[in-house]
Order: C-alpha cells, then structure tokens, then sequence
C-alpha cells in the first residue's frame, strides 16, 4: 500500500450533488410552492418513441447506473492478471448478483474455453478413468440451488484498522447467483469410487490450474459442477463452460474451467492450501484447511458509497447476511455502536448457504450514528467482532475476517468505515 | 428411476491423456517425474525464466512474491511468508512451478530445469550448499523448516464453542468511541468519473 490515490473526489462531488437535492426539492412531505414542470409540461418520452425490440439483442443496464460497476484496488495486487475485483454490493438489492458486475478472482486471467473444446477428466482411484465432453455434462441429472460465493480474503484488508471506504472494496468480494448442474457425487458414481478414496484434488484448465483438495464427505454432499448461472451460461470470468460450486465454503474452492477431478487417498496440499489460503495466528503457527466461511453481514445502505441523500425522516437501513454453516436465523442492527440491538426483519425466508437481505425501517433523526450489523445462524453462530476475532487469531490471519463492520454516519449523511472501542 | 446407476456416458481416459494433465505431485513424492538438477544450472534457468519478478536471488522484485528469506518471522507484526520460512512442502515448489510458472509461459520447463529452479530456491533459502544436486530419488528427504507449522482448522473448539451464544441486546456497553477511520488512510480508489455519461 505504497500508493494513495489523490484524484478528484468524484465521490464527494456526487455526495455534495446529493445534499444539494435536498434544499431543491427534499422536505418530505412538503406542500410544492410552483408547480412542477416534469409534470406540467409534456416530456420527450410522453410524445416522441423509444427503442424498437431490435435494437438490442443483450442489454446492458441503462447509463444512468454506470457507477453500478465492479471496481478494483490496484495496490492490492503485482498486477491486475492475478487479482481480484469488486462486486457493487453498495448499489445491489435483494440477493442474487447481476453476473456483469459479479466480482472476479483469477490467478491467471479469465480464460476463453469453448464448449467444443472442453473436456473434463475423472482419474485417480476410480474404477473408470473417463472423459467428459461438454454435451456429456449436460445428458446427466441436473439440480439447482442458489449459492453464495466469497473469496477467503474478503475484508482481509481490514485485519489491521479501517482500511478501504466502500461496502464495494471491504464486502465485495462475494456473489449469489442461482446454479444449475449436475452433482459432482453423479460424476463420481459413473467412474466409480475405489474404497481408498478419501479426497479429491479439483484443477482448472488456466495455467494457475488453481488446484485444491476435497475431502470425500464434501465431495459426495453438496457439491456441483454447474453450467449454468442466473438462468445462463457462466460468464467467461466466473469459469465458462463449467466451474465448480462448492456451497458455504471458501471461493477459492469454487475452481473454474473446470477439466479434471483425481479422486486420492490423501490432500495434495498444493499452493492454493498450503502458501495461500493457511490462516497464520499471532504464534506464528497457521490453520490449514479452514474451508468454511462463517456467518457474517454487511450494511450496505446506508455506507461510504451510499450515503443518505434526504435528510431526516423514513431512512431504510439495508443489508446482507450468509452463513456457510447453513441458514441465517436472524440479524440485529444497531446504531449507536453496539450498545443497543434491535431485530432486522429478512426480506424472505433464508437460503441455505446463500445470501440473506434484511431491513431496518427507522425514522432518522438527523444525529449521528455508528451503524452495526450482526448475523446469527441456524447453529447459533453470532458473528463475532474484530476484537474478539483478533483476540483469537492476531492480526496476520489474511483470510476469513467475518467481524462485525461500523459504518460512522455523519449529521449530513455522509459515512465513513471506522472501526469502534 | 436411474438413481445412482452408472449411465453410461463419457468414454475411458486413455493413459497418455491421463499422463498429459495429472501432473499433481504430493508431500510424499506420488507423482515426481525421473530427473534432477543442480543448483548453478537452476540459476541459470531462474535468471533466464524467472529473475525479471522474483528477483536474481528469489528475493522478489517491486510487488511480486518473494521466494526467500523470512525465516523466523512468522510470529512478527509484519511476517514474511517465503517457501524458506513458510511453505511446509518441497513438493508443491515441484508442483507449482511445474505447472504454473513462469508466469505468462506455465508449462514450458523440462522436468530437470524444475528440479534446478527448486533447487536453486533451496539454495537462495540457506538450506543446502552450492554443490546440491536434486532429484526424484533425493527429494523426500529435504524437510522445510515450516514443515510442522500448520494444524488443522480448530474453529469448532476455538471459536464456535464460545460464539454460539444468545447475544446482548441492551446496555452492552457503556461506552464507544471511534479508533480507526479509513479516510485517514485515504488508499480507497477514486470513482471514475461517468455521470456526464
């Protein structure tokens, strides 16, 4: 983090742009004291014609939503090849990610793999080593589960302090998409398991390879090797034409482009699980293997890229929640740091291993706050705070940062990621 | 109806396709190739293939990963995670680079260059002389320094058995200040600007 970034504050700008609003136009409920003119006169839209149905075969979202992008961190990586991005979570509502702003991880590159090209191979301690075509795939059973996918390393920048102002750049290392695919546990029966088999080693077909190992009992669970994603094809960024869905654990686990599956009899221990993705505690020694992501929740309106815009009154405070032990159970809110909670309500009822919206309607009196969330799961997990976690673990751990966020929400509505005594 | 009966689809793997993709190789050496390599020829292979990034001596160059030194450093504010100080196996370095370096040009080392180039990381690490020569008979018995540094996620004891706990709702504490803010540190990125889009 040599680097800081001392641009035009378009942000701000866009903040300031926002309070102006409010003098404009704002008071709730006020009584308007000259008529309006997007109403008293006749718009363009009112008269003239839109788009025909030709015009375009696969939208984009429209222009004025063009800051609903994903963005990365330049210094956080040597280059942007083997990096990461960010979802806009900031801007998102509901639970599945739109899979155009759907955050990317690769460790060399998003490669382009055809479906005539593609080829998956089972091999190891099968009875029948066998190769996949594409269409082969598509000709076995298929399941569908919604699913959240977030990278080890999410918040990982906050371990030390209050690093990154954004829901975008500290949770936005995760999506939730709706998977379609087949079980890997089908793929193993048809090349059939020899009883020595306790693991599977997964790799991709880029040149990182991104190799990981998978204990049997996952393995056979709830695993997929999903081709489709929110109704579609994978993007080519997420693992076109195949990647693997691993539920409620690490990303790193979710290898994409997927071309070969060794069943072992022990862990390869490759880089991916033994350099990377080992959690090291304030001892020195490190946690292998910490495959699932706990419970944890995010507000992400209002926030650093969200800030209230209308002054006081009715203001929704909203979020999200995920467990990769299960369902969440509840989530609580707080705005004054802690020192009191009070129940969000979900926006429906939760998902297994997948993302949970709630809301909290307060009216906002205009005073400063010190936004929390606090997610609870079917197991009776609470998500911890970072002191609590950092009491446990030190400092170094990179990964799995699952602590309870602050968001300090100013008078005039701006906010900032702190963090709190 | 089918259930978990074989279907009957794919078509069996032929050994010369399985020899070309499974290239894993494990802690103890399942899947080394016959080969070997001496530390001066793996310098040589490291300065042509690998130097511009890691750096002549596997120190590392601007942001990209340092390969050695560190030792001892892991319980420091600010540790130094090399595959001298940190990496419990010499075969995932066999591995790694095998299969996926150099970066931008993965697969294009013989197995004798790798087993020079790991060699050479060795020798940049102190942990063997300038006469070492490595290979696939050799090789399991270098044992890494960090090799009893990892223990098997603990979570369920260290962590969940406290956390599953019904949560304080009112006067949890009496106090909260602020401790930390982000925008002191200022490395969030800029919005681009596409409003007059």
């Amino acid at each position: 983090m040599t680097s800081s970034f001392k641009g035009p504050k378009a942000s701000r700008r866009q903040f300031l742009a926002g309070a102006a609003a409010i003098g404009a136009g704002a008071a709730t409920g006020a009584r308007a004291q000259t008529p309006d003119p997007l109403i008293t006169e006749v718009q363009e839209w009112a008269q003239g014609l839109g788009e025909g149905v030709d015009a375009t075969p696969y939208g984009m979202p429209i222009r004025f939503e063009t800051d609903v992008v994903r963005r990365n961190v330049p210094w956080l990586t040597a280059d942007p090849i083997s990096s990461i991005n960010f979802t806009p979570i900031h801007a998102l509502d509901g639970t599945i990610t739109p899979q155009g702003c759907a955050f990317e991880r690769h460790h060399s590159g998003a490669i382009e793999l055809s479906k005539d090209d593609y080829r998956l191979m089972i091999n190891g301690l099968v009875d029948r080593p066998l190769v996949f075509t594409y269409a082969d795939l598509e000709r076995f059973p298929r399941e569908q589960h919604v699913y959240f996918c977030e990278c080890a390393a999410n918040t990982g920048m906050e371990w030390a302090g209050a690093q990154l102002n954004g829901a975008q750049f500290t949770h936005g290392m995760i999506h939730n998409m709706e998977y379609t695919g087949v079980p890997l546990r089908t793929l193993l029966n048809e090349a059939g398991i020899q009883t020595e088999g306790k693991w599977v080693y997964v790799e991709g077909a880029d040149a990182s390879s991104n190799g990981r190992s998978i204990p049997m009992d996952k393995a056979l669970d709830d695993v997929l090797v999903a081709f489709k994603a929110n109704g579609e094809a994978l993007r080519k960024e997420h693992g076109y034409p195949v990647r693997l869905v691993v539920p409620g654990w690490e990303g790193n686990m979710w290898v994409k482009w997927l071309r070969r599956i060794e069943v072992t009899t022990q862990a390869v221990e490759s880089r991916e699980e033994t350099s990377k993705y080992t959690d090291t505690l304030a001892d020195g020694t490190s946690r292998k293997w910490t495959w699932v992501m706990d419970a944890k929740s995010v507000v992400t309106s209002p926030s650093p890229q969200s800030p209230i815009t209308h002054g006081p009154g009715p203001l929704v405070i909203t979020g999200l929640a995920w467990s990769g032990h299960g369902k969440i159970k509840r989530v609580d809110v707080s705005t004054d740091g802690g020192k009191t909670w009070q129940q969000a309500r979900l926006a429906s009822e939760a998902g297994d291993k997948a993302l949970s919206r709630f809301y909290l309607d307060i009216n906002w009196d205009g005073s400063e706050m010190l936004l929390q969330s606090r997610a609870m799961d079917e197991t009776g997990y609470v998500q911890p705070t970072k002191a609590q976690l950092r009491e446990v673990r030190g400092l170094n751990s990179v990964y799995h940062n699952n602590c309870i966020q602050t968001w300090h929400v100013k008078s005039n509505g701006e906010a900032e990621n702190v963090e709190v005594s | 109806a089918y259930a978990d009966a074989p279907f009957g689809l794919g078509r069996p793997a032929l050994e010369e396709e399985i020899a070309a993709w499974d290239l894993d190789v494990s802690p103890d050496g399942t899947g080394l190739p016959v080969g070997s390599g001496d530390v001066f020829t793996g310098e040589e292979v490291f300065i042509e293939n690998c130097a511009v990034c890691h750096g002549d001596f596997a120190e590392g160059r601007g942001n990209w990963p340092k390969l050695a030194g560190g030792d001892g450093s892991l319980a420091d504010e600010d540790p130094l995670k090399t595959v001298g100080s940190y990496w419990p196996h010499l075969s995932t370095a066999w591995d790694y680079v095998n299969r996926s370096m150099p970066f931008g040009n993965a697969q294009s080392l013989t197995p004798d260059e790798v087993y020079g180039i790991v060699a050479y990381i060795l020798y940049s690490n102190y942990l063997v002389e300038d006469d070492f020569v490595l290979s696939n008979e050799n090789f399991t018995e270098i044992v890494l320094p960090n090799a009893d540094g990892f223990i098997i996620d603990d979570r369920e004891e260290s962590e969940y058995a406290i956390w599953r706990a019904e949560p304080c709702m009112e006067n949890c504490k009496d106090t909260v200040e602020i401790t930390k803010r982000a925008t002191v540190l200022d490395v969030t990125p800029d919005e681009e600007v596409t409003e007059e889009a």
